[in-house]
């Protein structure tokens, strides 16, 4: 078998035939790693002894009788949850060689089901980008096509996941950092409902709006990831004290009993014209599939993404100011250099120029004079937005929509253009800001070939329609994804 | 842009700086600058929408204050922490002078 281009359903299947194992899985991995990822630079490090040595652990396990179906899978991990003993950079400088002493409870929880990490993958710095360009340790590109970026901020485990370079990977989704990569690189990737899956360990961007979730070669594997994740935990203050359900059970269900919404304001002005006529067409099968299809209106959406750029860099200049280069991370100070010399050289020498804008603009928007013009109106236009989409939700199961309103663009088209870069994000903020689920599911290629997805919103907890959805989408597409070519 | 028509001026991008703790260039202060008066005037859309009366929205799911019993835990790692300190001396952290 194609070890590297597996499914977790189809490798757990393959361990428990005997056709191959935890140990030859990961050591084929890590081969092809070394042989492609100089083109993508989806990993800013492999952990190939670790890897290796979790990989013995599981053959072991699988001999036994309590291996799970992620014992012994291959597994890349955003490089922003932190891995006892691991270096975990947030593809910043300023925390370059930072050893985080304790582990994410994700990573506890995909330890105890005995997953195997290859590695960490490549991101913006600190989460804050759409393009994987910003990180320290140079961009990720596009398996599709190496002339462009991969999306972001989680285009390392986004491009990891579709050039074959682990199984599944853990991204992070503030305001579309899962969703828009899946779509840039035909891969499926959740946000899942805020609160579902624990914060701890997950270094902070917006903790209103940080959500981790997975990106996956399938739906099914979504589910897989997803139950392996969710759930309480007490040392995450705002985690859901509930039991979720196992989210494999609302696969291939069909589609008749939906009703899906399509709004008008996601399908307006700067909608690229083959995405938006795919992600109709998209939502022509579900209703060929017996969906009841309702015409919705999210009459904030626009509003929405100005709000989001209040909310998040306001959230993310509070959560910075602990860089400051005496407990960990980056220091840099003269001789003679004051404490608060010592702060100001360790944060400008250690932030990147995206994040110490989003510093800049979230201290100006809570500074004295300003944060009632500006961060005040923000989340009562977030309020605003959140019951528009609760309004739709009395109508219907699913809202389906593009993720992006254009497929992936040239890696350094944007850079010089941070706006033109947020406005990318129109589609997929609105989820964080209203702490909804979104998936954004494969929907083939482009005539230039490059992928487009589609994006399927629920209502709180309404994970479970999502999949319903995707898992029919997934097998009545007419559109085929291929492997990219590398 | 002209002045006049500025969200924010050089001078203010300055003092915001300050309060962020960060170092900027005059290059970085200008460019600094024109982005954030890109994405101030966009921001002007915000004031479409009419809020009287809506009260803001702090988080994504209604959240009570979360409490936990207050038990003592020994903590062991205190070297793994101290490992990341650029500078420590015993179980300190060490910093610049403080105080002349």
């Amino acid at each position: 078998m194609d070890i590297c281009s597996a499914t977790i359903h189809k490798l757990a299947a393959a361990y428990r035939s005997g056709e191959t194992d935890p140990v030859a899985a990961t050591e084929a991995f890590l081969e092809r790693i070394e042989k492609v990822d100089g083109k993508l630079n989806a990993y800013i490090r492999t952990t190939a002894d670790e890897a290796l040595a979790r990989a013995k652990e599981a053959k072991t396990r699988l001999e036994g009788d309590d291996a799970s179906i992620l014992t012994g899978i291959p597994l890349g991990i955003k490089d922003l949850m932190c891995t006892r003993g691991i270096t975990t950079t947030c593809g910043s400088k300023i925390l370059e060689n930072f050893v985080p002493p304790y582990n994410a409870t994700v990573i506890e929880r995909l330890r105890d089901q005995g997953a195997v990490m290859l590695g960490k993958t490549n991101m913006d710095e600190f989460a804050m980008g759409s393009s994987t360009e910003a990180s320290c340790f140079g961009p990720t590109r596009n398996p599709h096509n190496t002339d462009y970026i991969p999306g972001g901020s989680s285009g390392g485990s986004a491009s990891a996941v579709a050039a074959d370079l682990c199984c599944a990977a853990l991204g992070s989704d503030t305001g579309g950092s899962i969703r828009q990569p899946a779509s840039y690189t035909g891969i499926v990737g959740l946000k899942p409902t805020y609160g579902l899956v624990s914060r701890f360990g997950l270094v902070a961007f917006a903790s209103s709006l940080d959500q981790i979730g997975p990106m996956t070669k399938d739906v099914r594997d979504a589910a897989i990831l997803l139950d392996a994740i969710a759930g309480h935990d007490g040392r995450d203050s705002t985690s859901l004290e509930m039991d979720p359900p196992d989210f494999t059970e609302f696969l291939d269900r069909g589609v008749d009993t939906l009703r899906v919404g399509v709004p008008k304001e996601y399908f307006g002005e700067g909608l690229d014209e083959e995405v938006g006529a795919r992600v109709m067409e998209m939502v022509g099968v579900l209703e060929k599939g017996g969906a009841k299809i309702v015409d919705v209106s999210i009459p904030r959406t626009e509003h929405a993404l100005a709000a989001y750029y209040i909310i998040a860099p306001s959230e993310a200049s509070s959560n910075l100011a602990r860089y400051d280069g005496v407990r960990y991370g980056f220091r840099e100070a003269g001789p003679k250099d004051s404490l608060i010399d010592m702060f100001r050289k360790s944060r400008s020498g250690g932030f990147g120029p995206e994040v110490k804008r989003r510093i800049m603009l979230g201290t100006y928007a809570l500074s004295a004079g300003y944060y009632d013009a500006y961060y005040k109106k923000a989340l009562q236009v977030r309020r605003l937005l959140s019951d528009d989409l609760e309004a739709a939700f009395s109508k219907v199961d699913i809202i389906a929509c593009p993720a992006a309103p254009t497929p992936a663009y040239k890696i350094g088209e944007k850079m010089e253009d941070p706006l033109a870069m947020y406005l990318g994000d129109v589609y997929t903020v609105t989820a964080n800001l209203a702490g909804i689920p979104g998936m954004s599911v494969p929907a083939g290629l482009n005539s230039q070939g490059l992928p487009i997805g589609v994006q399927l919103l629920a209502k709180p907890l309404g994970e479970q329609f999502i999949f319903q959805a995707a898992s029919y989408l997934e097998e009545n597409n007419p559109h085929h994804t291929p492997k990219p070519d590398l | 842009m002209s002045d006049k028509d500025a969200k924010i001026t050089k001078n203010e991008v300055e003092y915001v700086a300050r309060l962020a703790r960060l170092d900027l260039t005059d290059r970085e202060t200008e460019r600094m600058t024109d982005n954030i008066n890109d994405i101030l005037t966009y921001m002007e859309k915000l004031g479409e929408v009419d809020t009287t009366d809506v009260p803001p929205m702090t988080h994504a799911i209604p959240k009570q204050n979360v409490m936990r019993p207050d038990t003592v835990v020994p903590f062991k790692d205190t070297d793994e922490i101290l490992a990341n300190a650029p500078e420590s001396k015993d179980t300190l952290f060490k910093v610049p002078k403080v105080i002349e």
